[in-house]
């Protein structure tokens, strides 16, 4: 079983990991977020450029 | 089968059905480490601190080949001219930024109880210090100019300067005398870790290491996909 004592150093080893955690989450989120914000922009620009295309025709 | 992913359209066909494969795996990698660093046993000289080295080596090694992955696509980017190169680096530079101050910060973290001290100017966390400071300078050159063309050269001959610290960083502990202790993972005559202790350190770096391969090839994808959506803009304006 996993070992959650960590006395007497509990004030360095938590914060490292907590920080650890926040860091390489907000990484994550950041790369979806740009990820999905962009995709939906193109998919936007590309209806729009169908409409376009259909209206000409 | 490399030059032809050069390609952004094959790149996106090929990387479009890795990619969550990638990310599953890195958050198994990620769970797996996690549960091994706190089944470990305390070490007998560090005590539970030991299990700070299990966040602290896999981002101190990740900081330093993603920096060598960003010179390399900065070469690439510089002789080649290819937008996938220069978007490789690109999106190398923000996760290596932020690996290498998860390193500055689980170190003193390790540090003060380990040392006595949050912080030295020694040979490694100098270096170290200036590898992050690289990756700021990258970051900051490439916002700072407008014309998307010359930003990347100007940030590629950075990114290629930054390369000369990599050595330093890493053979500063045998170069100079530190308080930052030498090699243990890599070395010639072999690891110095128990196997309690090098297992779980070997599963978290796996798992930094596919966690920054998500990371990358998606932020890769995302400036594709942003470059095409810049490139329909300018399109529609013109015609407008």
């Amino acid at each position: 079983m996993p070992d959650l004592d960590m006395s007497p150093y509990a004030a360095f080893v938590w914060p490292a990991w907590a920080v650890s955690a926040l860091v390489l989450g907000g990484l994550v989120a950041a790369a979806v977020a740009a990820s999905r914000r962009w995709a939906r922009a193109l998919r936007t620009l590309e209806r729009e450029a169908r409409a376009d295309r259909e209206t000409a025709a | 089968m490399m030059f032809g992913l050069a390609n952004p359209e094959r790149f996106m066909r090929f990387s479009a059905p890795l990619v969550p494969w990638i990310w599953a795996l890195a958050g198994v990698l990620l769970a797996a480490g996690t549960w091994l660093a706190f089944t470990a046993p305390e070490d007998y000289q560090q005590g539970d601190t030991v299990r700070i080295m299990f966040v602290h080596v896999p981002a101190a090694s990740l900081g330093l080949m993603i920096y060598g992955a960003l010179g390399v696509s900065s070469f690439l980017s510089l002789v080649f001219r290819h937008p996938l190169a220069d978007a490789a680096a690109r999106a190398a530079a923000l996760p290596g930024a932020a690996y290498t101050a998860l390193a500055l910060v689980t170190g003193s973290l390790w540090g003060r109880p380990m040392w006595g001290t949050w912080w030295v100017w020694d040979a490694r966390l100098t270096s170290v210090l200036v590898l992050f400071l690289f990756y700021l300078g990258y970051m900051a050159l490439r916002s700072s100019i407008e014309d998307e063309a010359k930003a990347a050269r100007a940030a590629a001959v950075l990114g290629l300067v930054g390369l000369i610290n990599l050595p330093i960083v890493k053979f500063s502990v045998d170069w100079w005398n530190t308080l930052h202790q030498p090699a243990s993972l890599l070395r010639a005559e072999g690891t110095s870790l128990a196997p309690v202790f090098l297992w779980p350190l070997l599963t978290m770096m796996a798992a930094y290491g596919v966690l920054f391969l998500a990371l990358w090839l998606t932020a890769i994808r995302t400036e594709v996909t942003r470059r095409r959506v810049m490139s329909l803009r300018a399109r529609a304006a013109w015609s407008a």
